[in-house]
């Protein structure tokens, strides 16, 4: 195996890391709303919005390896990660919930789980969003070396 | 290994990952509400609930449900089946879950109604005529008033008791179960503490039945 096809193949694995994040986010919420019956609420439907088409997408560019994925992954990405940070401002009670959004049926700051005092749900996604975007950072400045 | 088996792979784990979720956690569920229906069963029923069947019944079904709600409808006759087919062995609890925007109204009706003895046949007549007053897209509340009758219901007398306030505490009080017990859609039924895991007619009849193999 040559040099360049080693580059390539873990420039092709950090793409499969960033498919595999979102794969475990986009069933993780599904298993919340689902299967434990968790009313999602309408920041949540945003997030996802920009989460679940990013496991098709990555996939795609996986066979064969794309580089212009991160061009159409990261603003997706980016979209999802800040709804989630403003997600978890809210949760955490860093901006009151007087002036959030949805008041009306389910609400943002009511909090559903709370794993280790810090994991909710909210900053899963958040977690989530900032793994795919510094591994697509990562591969740009890879691949433009 | 091939790129593509290494995904094709990593998909069926995290398939069998999900799949393994939802067993364990429904078999959690189920154990931790068989633990509450030992240990705390007034969750499940409460003195004031509503009752139907033999008082020597050992089958309880348990069902959590809103006067507006349609599945609740859809689903009374079949209930009402499952207990015509199994005389004296079903003892049927009406707990309120009322989500719909407005459906506390009818359930204070409703409760008013029992004072009246006439709580069964006043759920009868809403169940029936509840399309033409808890539409999504139109409810009308006060439509309800031409139908009460057909149950026989003295109307001042409902007018005057709909506003007791233990009304409001028993809604309160079966909300708060729905909560515990992790109801969050209607109608959510349990038979002897165990929910109905998958929703369905068959599903519930299965879960009665094995209850009833188990008893009788």
């Amino acid at each position: 195996m040559t040099i360049k096809d080693k580059a390539s193949n873990s420039d092709w694995t950090i793409i499969f890391i960033c498919w595999i994040v979102a794969s475990v986010s986009t069933l993780g919420s599904l298993f919340f709303s689902e299967i434990m019956e968790f009313p999602p609420c309408t920041l949540c439907w945003y997030q996802r919005i920009f989460m679940f088409p990013l496991v098709t997408i990555l996939l795609v560019g996986l066979f064969p390896f794309d580089k212009n994925i991160i061009k159409y992954a990261l603003p997706l990405a980016i979209a999802g990660w800040s709804i989630a940070f403003y997600h978890s401002l809210l949760y955490s009670g860093f901006i009151p919930e007087s002036i959030q959004p949805c008041s009306q049926g389910v609400s943002c700051s009511e909090t559903y789980l709370d794993l280790f005092g810090f994991l909710t749900i909210p900053m899963l996604s958040l977690i989530s969003f900032s793994i795919i975007i510094g591994l697509l950072l990562i591969l740009r400045r890879r691949l433009s070396k | 290994m091939k790129k593509q088996h290494i995904v094709l792979f990593s998909s069926a784990i995290l398939i069998l990952l999900f799949v393994l979720g939802i067993y364990l956690y429904k078999s959690y569920q189920t154990k931790k509400l068989g633990f509450m229906a030992r240990e705390n069963a007034s969750v499940f029923v409460r003195g004031y609930s509503q009752t139907l069947g033999a008082d020597d019944a050992k089958v309880y079904l348990i069902k959590f449900s809103d006067p507006a709600c349609e599945t609740c409808s859809t689903f009374h006759p079949f209930v009402k089946q499952l207990m015509a087919s199994n005389p004296g062995k079903i003892k049927l609890v009406i707990r309120y879950a009322p989500f719909h925007d407005g459906a506390d109204y009818f359930v204070k009706i409703l409760e008013a109604s029992k004072k009246q003895g006439k709580y069964w046949e006043t759920l009868d007549v809403m169940y029936k005529t509840q399309r033409y007053w808890a539409s999504h897209h139109n409810p009308k509340p006060q439509l309800i008033w031409r139908f009460l009758p057909r149950a026989g219901l003295d109307m001042e007398k409902i007018r005057k008791d709909m506003n007791n306030p233990e009304i409001v505490g028993i809604i309160n009080q079966d909300l708060a179960d729905a909560k515990t017990l992790n109801v969050r859609k209607t109608p959510g039924f349990f038979v002897n503490g165990k929910p109905l895991s998958s929703f369905g007619y068959k599903q519930l009849k299965e879960l009665v039945d094995s209850e009833i193999s188990k008893y009788y």
